[in-house]
């Protein structure tokens, strides 16, 4: 025992064993209960909260879906009282609103997301998540306000350039944040692993982080998208609506006059124009029943629309990501 | 009594020993012939106003494989990215000392953190390949240098997964995605895409600390033919894998003010067979903390 290593001495000098004073059965049923309750209860209200989800695309489909049909996506409104016309100008004004939305918002959104996720700290960097978050609590009918303030009184008319920027003010504090969320996921060795071959940082992010996070920061857009598209307050005072609005007869007139398309386009902007989510909130107030029908019928055509988007989305983006990933 | 008699009592020095004798043939140099690729004198990292790593100075030699050893925290891996200037992105903190790298200052003002960087590659714990192909993987760096001729930058890849002695297994795949290899692949392919900008030095924080022993002896190997252009700083948590690979060790620990130093800096097969320093010695052969 003399140069006994430390390890043997102490076997030794143990303890004799006790008896078990925690019994590995005691309470088993009742943890047993208790587990498979839980379970169940978080089970169920799971189902619960997916309730309102499905019930509200089944109505919408079921009720939007017998007063759907060719002539409501192809012709412009008749005069209120009569049977029959459509809502092709609230689906033209719908795409435009949301594309031009899109253009105006991404490209800063895009950019200052960039800023927010590598310098965090700085004070541009915190003033920036503080204002997105406050952006994002703000009522839309403020932000139709202030649209109508901005855009509508300088200009002195309703416009679909007006609802654009209501949209992508709306779209604003969702796409900063979801793209530096996504930013922030790209593991940061990949970051490193540029930089240390030289690389700008500028350039890193083009060419590294931005494709890493692609399929996180198209998904923010596409939310971001679909939330703006669905909006009606900020319509209200900016594209105010416009039930003869027909790109089709714009581009036919316009080219017949001799104007270029993109002088067409900007014109188009210029006229006051409807949407979707607008025609629907005015249908339902009128007291004429093929019209409240219609609304139905809009309705569906609008949760197609921001579904089809999103579904386009989510294809590209996982056609990019298993190329780049490799199968 | 018996059961303590059955157990073997390991003894250090003869674990060392077998080392120390395939070491002794591979290399057996007197520091003084060596030429000093860096030298780093009197550097201290900070973060903030925390001294991280203290007053450290030690010579990298040219064309060898330097290994720098010590426990977890105490400062190598933030010493080996001060090496090519990675502390600058690291926010508040500061270098201070030099990095002298064939003679100049790496930390001089007016010195282009770019070339230092393709000067002074490094290949990190974790494969860390773009999500990209693995031919832009590699071709990503010279491109940044400004080649962008197909031809020069096929032959540029090529070279360089030949190097890392992966070309056998992606020839036929170069398109690929560089994520869809397997692990051992993925770090073969990070120290290609090193090697395709032409650096002096390559830093090596880890490299196989992720890898299998089957993909780590590949990367043992690959560092061992690598030396012969290049000059190797790998930081390790694997003393074996120190005393296998390089011929100089450096071993750091924590000072009683928390900052990372350097204990011994010397030949490998001296460090683990005779080393001078009491520290030292109870760290490589296991009695340590």
């Amino acid at each position: 025992m003399t140069a006994a290593s430390p390890s043997i001495s102490t076997l030794t000098s143990l303890p004799a064993p006790q008896k078990h004073y925690i019994s590995g059965r005691a309470g088993y049923a009742r943890r047993k209960f208790t587990n498979s309750f839980m379970l169940g209860l978080t089970g169920a209200m799971t189902l619960l909260a997916l309730v309102p989800l499905f019930w509200i695309i089944g109505y919408v489909m079921y009720k939007g879906g017998q007063y759907i049909n060719l002539d409501l996506l192809t012709q412009l409104p008749k005069p209120v009282g009569m049977v029959g016309g459509g809502v092709l100008h609230a689906i033209e004004g719908t795409l435009l609103l949301t594309v031009l939305a899109a253009i105006i918002a991404i490209p800063p959104g895009l950019l200052a997301a960039f800023y927010a996720a590598y310098h965090p700290n700085t004070p541009l960097g915190v003033a920036l998540r503080f204002g997105t978050d406050v952006l994002s609590g703000v009522p839309s009918i403020v932000i139709g306000i202030f649209g109508y303030a901005l855009v509508v009184k300088t200009q002195g008319h309703y416009s679909a350039l007006a609802g654009g920027v209501a949209m992508a003010i709306i779209m604003l504090p969702t796409i900063v944040r979801t793209t530096e969320e996504m930013l922030k996921l790209v593991p940061h060795t990949l970051r490193e692993g540029s930089l240390a071959l030289g690389s700008p940082e500028w350039r890193t992010s083009l060419k590294v982080t931005f494709p890493a996070a692609m399929s996180g920061i198209v998904t923010g857009f596409m939310l971001a998208l679909a939330r703006a598209s669905g909006e009606t307050a900020p319509l209200l005072f900016t594209a105010l609506g416009n039930d003869r609005f027909e790109m089709g007869k714009m581009i036919q007139n316009g080219l017949h006059a001799g104007q270029s398309l993109p002088a067409i386009f900007l014109n188009m902007l210029q006229q006051p124009v409807d949407s979707l989510p607008l025609t629907l909130y005015k249908y339902t107030q009128q007291p004429d029943v093929s019209r409240i029908n219609q609304s139905w019928a809009v309705a569906f055509v609008l949760m197609v629309l921001v579904l089809t988007i999103n579904i386009i989305a989510r294809v590209i983006v996982e056609r990019r990501m298993a190329k780049s990933r490799g199968k | 009594m018996t059961i303590e008699m059955n157990i073997p009592r390991v003894e250090p020095k003869n674990a060392v020993k077998s080392k120390k004798e395939t070491h002794v043939g591979a290399s057996t140099h007197a520091i003084e012939s060596l030429v000093a690729k860096m030298q780093i004198n009197k550097v201290s990292i900070f973060y903030d106003k925390f001294r991280a790593v203290e007053d450290i100075t030690m010579t990298i030699p040219l064309n060898q494989i330097t290994a720098i050893i010590g426990p977890s925290g105490c400062g190598k891996s933030t010493l080996l990215r001060s090496l090519n200037r990675m502390t600058d992105l690291t926010p508040r903190s500061h270098v201070e000392g030099e990095v002298m790298l064939d003679g100049d200052d790496i930390y001089a003002p007016h010195v282009d953190v770019v070339d230092i960087r393709r000067r002074i590659g490094m290949v990190f714990q974790r494969p860390n390949p773009f999500p990209m192909s693995i031919f832009e993987n590699v071709a990503y760096g010279p491109r940044l240098y400004g080649i962008h001729d197909r031809k020069m930058l096929s032959s540029i890849v090529e070279n360089s997964l030949r190097q890392a002695a992966l070309w056998d297994e992606v020839k036929d795949k170069l398109d690929q995605s560089g994520m869809a290899i397997s692990g051992g692949q993925q770090q073969r392919l990070c120290i290609a895409r090193a090697l395709a900008v032409e650096p002096e030095i390559i830093l090596m924080d880890e490299p196989a600390s992720a890898l299998d022993p089957i993909a780590t002896l590949k990367i043992e190997e690959l560092m061992q033919e690598l030396k012969s252009t290049y000059t190797i700083v790998i930081v390790t948590h694997n003393m074996q894998q120190a005393a296998r690979v390089s011929s100089f060790t450096a071993f750091m620990m924590i000072n009683s003010h928390r900052a990372g130093t350097l204990v011994e800096f010397g030949e490998t097969p001296q460090i683990f067979t005779n080393p001078k320093n009491k520290q030292t010695e109870d760290y490589v052969t296991g009695r340590f903390g």
